[in-house]
């Protein structure tokens, strides 16, 4: 394992002091805490939005901490889920009066550390609603089991709520557009290389040379299928086909498209699959309205990528384009 | 029960997950995310420092205290369910330095409740459930005194731990892996075998 780290242990408490340091004109930590907030908060009066979950996915979620969008990122250890005292402080510092919307990613350990926190928080007054992720397409939809994983979509949950809460809308309504956008966005991954968490020391999985790893989550976990590589056409087809067919797409539709590195993707690669996406659209006849091509939602240094759709009506299509301004995602900027 | 035999199972607890915590992390990795052992061993660390500083003098003050340091302090699923599963158990041991056999059952009981309802997970679905629900049934039917019965199913926790091996998980991580699971041992079960191995030794006497 190479990694730039002084030790595992500290690796996470080091890494959010040096966010702060890299980003004082948006980021500050609450005291004591794995929490990081707004350097300038909210007006009161405004739903404060806080999410959260094991570090080793950054940007996010601090990384989305500002106008727009976030007011606090509670970090875990590295793909562990945050405690439920530091989800309350985050809760705590972004209630500005008109309570908080949790955005949570489908994970056993985040939705159970989430919920506890809402408990606390609601015993202490502050009105909260949670909101689960659940955009993974490549894990059956079941009722008897955990249910898809929460991956790169929740990034348009953040920007959208969060648009809408800069507006003024009440709790139920920032809520009520998160959940319309859970209930359409959806997202497949593949790994070509896998990650070493810091404090294990040893890849999660191993890959031959020719090997890809289909429908990966964002922890290192091992995915739902060992494949043979295949050109970026290939890949893109597939991912593209087996989202279109869940949600399910029609020609006509608008989209919002991310293709999300996963930490050890160049550019470069990612290009070429933003490229597939948009002949993939045109040949279906669904226009690509947005399209976010970089690192959203990584899984430390792994390779590979995953793709998102989010089919857009004109309420979601306003609040992706609103303006924003955080570290990782600043839009409507005006220049002279 | 008494206090004291309380909190040397949370000692006993501590140094079989710091003694097996790369096991752990092996298990975890094979259908999860390789980090069981060093979540749970970093939370049982601080409940050993926590306990030597504060001496809670009560059952009920020694499980509240462990049961807020690990929730605090663990992370993940592990830290919620023990965590929360330690405050329902807590809320059952008396404010005293010592318990009858049937309200530790008691408290057992309601740990178990509590992590059923908070994992919404049943037996069989690849959980530390596997080995926490045979065990208390175990527990609540037979008739001989705990000193007894306890050794007897510490005796058998690895194996119904081990046993998870061939059940598909249907909570946690490992769940999105379907059918992919089957074959590795559940750590959360593997963990919890090491508690009850504790436990037997404890009321055993063998402590």
């Amino acid at each position: 394992m190479k990694k730039i780290m002084n030790s595992p242990d500290t690796l996470v408490a080091e890494a959010l002091e040096g966010l702060v340091i890299s980003f004082p004109q948006y980021l500050k930590q609450v005291p004591g805490t794995h929490v990081l907030t707004r350097a300038t908060p909210k007006p009161a009066g405004r739903v404060g939005l806080v999410s959260g979950g094991g570090s080793g996915h950054e940007p996010a979620h601090a990384g989305y901490v500002g106008y727009g969008m976030l007011d606090a990122a509670v970090a875990g250890e590295v793909f562990t889920s945050p405690t439920p005292d530091q989800v309350l402080e985050g809760i705590r510092v972004a209630d500005h009066g008109a309570g908080v919307l949790l955005v949570v990613k489908n994970y056993t350990g985040d939705v159970m550390n989430f919920d506890i926190a809402r408990e606390l928080a609601e015993a202490e007054g502050i009105k909260v609603a949670t909101v689960v992720v659940n955009d993974d397409v490549a894990v059956e939809n079941s009722s008897f089991t955990t249910g898809r994983r929460g991956i790169a979509g929740t990034i348009f949950v953040h920007k959208i709520a969060g648009a809408l809460a800069e507006q003024g809308a009440s709790l139920e309504e920032v809520e009520a557009v998160a959940n319309r956008v859970i209930a359409h966005v959806r997202s497949m991954g593949f790994a070509l290389e896998p990650c070493t968490v810091p404090q294990a020391g040893q890849p999660t999985f191993t890959l031959a040379d020719d090997e890809i790893e289909m429908g990966i989550g964002i922890h290192g976990e091992p995915g739902i299928e060992r494949q043979k590589l295949r050109s970026a056409h290939e890949l893109a087809q597939s991912l593209l086909e087996k989202i279109a067919m869940d949600l399910p797409l029609k020609a006509g539709d608008h989209l919002a498209c991310m293709v999300n590195g996963m930490g050890a993707t160049p550019l470069l690669e990612l290009a070429a699959l933003a490229r597939e996406v948009s002949l993939w659209s045109k040949s279906h006849d669904m226009p690509l309205d947005v399209v976010w091509t970089g690192e959203f939602m990584t899984s430390l240094e792994m390779a590979g990528a995953s793709l998102t759709l989010l089919p857009l009506d004109d309420t979601l299509r306003t609040l992706l384009a609103a303006p924003c301004d955080t570290p990782q995602l600043r839009q409507g900027v005006h220049h002279d | 029960m008494t206090n004291t035999q309380f909190q040397q199972l949370w000692v006993c607890f501590g140094q079989a997950v710091s003694k097996h915590k790369d096991e752990l992390n092996q298990l975890d990795a094979a259908i999860g995310d390789a980090d069981h052992g060093t979540n749970l061993d970093r939370g049982l660390q601080q409940v050993l420092e926590k306990m030597q500083a504060a001496s809670p003098a009560t059952l009920q003050a020694t499980c509240k205290l462990v049961a807020m340091t690990l929730l605090s302090t663990v992370g993940g699923a592990s830290g919620a369910l023990w965590g929360s599963g330690l405050l329902a158990a807590a809320k059952v041991f008396p404010d005293t330095d010592t318990c009858d056999d049937k309200t530790l059952t008691q408290a057992i009981q309601a740990f178990v409740d509590s992590i059923e309802q908070r994992g919404k997970a049943v037996v069989g679905d690849k959980t530390m459930l596997d080995v926490f629900v045979p065990a208390l049934s175990s527990l609540a039917q037979d008739a001989e005194p705990i000193t007894v019965v306890v050794p007897e199913i510490a005796a058998h926790a690895k194996e119904w731990a081990e046993a998870t091996a061939s059940l598909q998980a249907k909570k946690g991580r490992a769940a999105y892996l379907g059918p992919r699971s089957v074959g590795h041992i559940d750590p959360g079960a593997t963990s919890s075998a090491l508690w009850w191995q504790c436990l037997g030794r404890i009321i055993g006497g063998s402590v």
